[in-house]
């Protein structure tokens, strides 16, 4: 995993709340078998009119939205299917921070194992992120994980706060699946112990 | 762990599979199942292959192939669409290589993997219960701890048989009285999600309690854990009661004698407490839930069956009329017009949600003796091999057939526009699926979400109706 220390880039505007991981990756593109490409179909439906040409209208269509690196919503981001693919697709996009109000659960873990930041701010600050985020190729925003801040392209400092051991992870682009190999001992034990009370779960 | 506060059915499944707390308090904890199917794994299984790591406990594993395959006759050929078909045998391929158990395409127990899981007898009261899936909160109705995971968590569990957890918040939700006449497990979960919104369940487990529940077979229970995540929640559970172990007596692989009376002492100790606290508390009066259907585009946006089509001009928020004017827009509604008008070109009874025999009986129920509208075309998937050959059995496939329903296979099918069921753009659905995103059952697809017995009754009238109105001729 790609560490995530501190990012300055194009933060996107997209103004909805409840963007559920049906609108952010199709299910009709879930079929690869590998992470990467996905990024072409990010927000398909909106992206693409149904002969395949691009919708101008679409915030990620335009310039210099095409290039962003944040993404900028409102309440409920992610919200829906399980499927981690949501976070690959805007990774291979290109994005690795999004801010918004709040994040439904399964996104929130997803994104953290995959390198992207997901950021809560209050709702006034993410409207005024958004406005921010509409000025264009200057409106450039930095996130910066070490000291837990968002800074506004007016040098405004807003902070934030990550959960200590998901921050390290991050910080230091740590796999998890490592961390919990260190645990085997306190596993197996507690393997003994329920397949003695409990063998009906035990082939 | 405090042995003598009261506790919560959530809090005892969690303390039992705490393995170790680290120091900021995250759990490591165990998992007792892992469910898998084809969408979710194949970076899961690269990942163990690049790190040269195995399944930590094929016994507890188990995978089904679901969401990709037809539902036609052209799965006993093959299937089709060329990514799909590797999806499919690269699961296959997993399985062989890593020693997964794995439900074979054509066995008769296939089926999707939340129908699977209980009617297997493999989910089980007290459980904690993984999968690739946000749908696996169904496996709560078994009094189980059951969510929905990524992919690298399912990398995870492969691996160590753990995940790294912050335990959740307890919420309960009371559904008190008894239900109307008409009214199933789906028009109590729909109701509920009307009431707390999409994210009102957001880190909370929920806990569905009262009469109305108790009351419900273990199909209703399913479907009403299975939509928690629309509501927000990771799991909802229901306690353990005789109706679970009935249920579990039943199945294949359950346990069985000696075990069984051994796993009712552990399972009877689960219910909550008496004084235990939640977080959060929603009551409901069952007796208050009329039909429902969905309007819009989030299950959220949820009314009676009587209700009109809501005024996004009467709404101050602008956030929300905006939201509320592209549902609107997005399904091509008119504000005022009678949900009972509304043509449908598409019925689609099925998915983990409604797929079970129970459900299958509710829409034979109203079906029997009547015809489909002329124009509508209506599906009845079920859920697994073995929900179709009870269904044979019983002659609900007759019932349907003769009605004009589409009889087929079993398999994810029309809830999630991944395989050959799909919605062509501008095509209006009654669905008893779970999730009425826009493009979810087809790019311009339309969804309104509804129990079996309304979407029985819309494939009858050819518009959304009132399923008080389409009672049984006779029962079936």
């Amino acid at each position: 995993m790609q560490a995530f220390t501190t990012l300055t880039g194009i933060a996107a505007p997209l103004p909805k709340a409840n963007v559920d991981t049906d609108q952010i990756i199709p299910a009709r593109f879930l079929k690869s078998i590998s992470r990467a490409g996905f990024g072409k179909n990010l927000f398909a439906n909106f992206r693409y009119n149904e002969d395949g040409s691009e919708n101008p209208d679409f915030v990620l269509n335009q310039e210099p939205y095409r290039k962003a690196e944040v993404l900028i919503a409102f309440e409920n981001f992610g919200c829906g299917s399980s499927r981690e693919h949501a976070p690959w697709a805007l990774l291979d996009f290109g994005i690795r921070c999004v801010i918004a109000p709040d994040f439904a659960d399964i996104f929130h873990n997803n994104s953290f194992k995959n390198g992207i930041l997901p950021v809560r701010l209050p709702k006034e600050v993410c409207a005024q992120l958004m406005e921010d985020a509409k000025m264009g190729p200057n409106a450039r925003v930095t996130v910066d994980l070490e000291r837990e801040v968002v800074v506004r392209p007016n040098g405004e400092e807003i902070p934030f706060k990550i959960d200590p051991l998901r921050r390290h992870l991050l910080l230091n682009g740590l796999d998890d699946i490592g961390q919990t190999m260190q645990h085997a001992p306190a596993i197996d034990s507690f393997e003994a112990k329920q397949k003695a009370a409990q063998p009906w779960l035990y082939a | 762990m405090s042995a003598q506060k009261p506790r919560t059915l959530f809090d005892k499944i969690w303390d039992a599979h705490v393995v170790d707390t680290l120091p900021d308090g995250t759990a490591l904890l165990y998992i007792d199942l892992h469910l898998t199917h084809e969408v979710t794994t194949p970076q899961a299984f690269d990942g163990l292959r690049a790190a040269g790591r195995g399944i930590r406990r094929p016994d507890a594993t188990l995978g089904v192939i679901d969401h990709n395959i037809a539902t036609d006759a052209s799965r006993y050929t093959g299937i089709v669409d060329p990514e799909s078909a590797l999806q499919v045998a690269t699961l296959e391929k997993n399985a062989a290589e890593f020693g997964m158990p794995l439900i074979p395409l054509l066995d008769e127990r296939q089926g999707i993997v939340h129908v699977i899981g209980p009617e297997l007898g493999r989910s089980l009261p007290g459980m904690t219960i993984v999968c690739g899936d946000s749908h696996t909160s169904t496996h709560g109705a078994m009094g189980a701890l059951a969510f929905g995971i990524g992919t690298s968590e399912v990398e995870h569990v492969l691996a160590t048989q753990t995940l790294l957890q912050k335990p959740a918040k307890n919420m309960l939700v009371s559904v008190d009285g008894n239900l109307a006449v008409g009214c199933s497990g789906k028009d109590i979960v729909l109701a509920i999600i009307g009431r707390i919104g999409t994210a009102g369940g957001t880190g909370h487990v929920i806990e569905y309690a009262g009469d109305a529940i108790r009351a419900l077979d273990m199909a209703g229970r399913m479907t009403v854990c299975n939509m928690s995540i629309e509501g927000g929640a990771r799991a909802g559970m229901v306690a353990p009661d005789q109706t679970t172990y009935d249920y579990i007596a039943k199945t294949p692989d359950g346990p069985k004698g000696a075990a069984l009376a051994r796993a009712m002492e552990w399972w009877k100790t689960l219910p909550t407490d008496d004084g235990a606290h939640f977080d959060t508390v929603l009551r409901l009066n069952a007796h208050e839930i009329a039909p429902q259907v969905t309007w819009g585009t989030n299950p959220e946006a949820v009314l009676p069956i009587t209700g009109v089509v809501p005024n996004p001009a009467e709404v101050d928020d602008e956030a929300k009329r905006v939201q509320m004017e592209r549902m609107v827009q997005y399904m091509g509604l008119t504000p005022g017009q009678r949900l009972q008008d509304l043509k449908v070109d598409v019925v689609f009874i099925g998915s983990c949600t409604n797929s079970r025999i129970e459900d299958i009986r509710m829409a034979a129920a109203i079906a029997k003796g009547r015809k489909v509208a002329d124009g509508v075309r209506a599906m009845v998937v079920p859920g697994s091999g073995l929900v179709k050959k009870a269904a044979e059995a019983e002659g609900l496939d007759r019932i349907l057939k003769e009605a004009g329903f589409e009889w087929r296979e079993a398999g994810c099918s029309m809830c999630l526009g991944m395989n050959p069921d799909k919605l062509t753009p501008g095509q209006r659905s009654a669905s008893t699926s779970n999730r009425n995103f826009e493009g979810r059952q087809g790019p311009g697809g339309r969804t309104h979400l509804l129990s079996p017995a309304m979407a029985a009754a819309a494939a009858l009238a050819g518009h959304l109706a009132d399923v008080r109105d389409y009672q049984p001729k006779e029962t079936v």
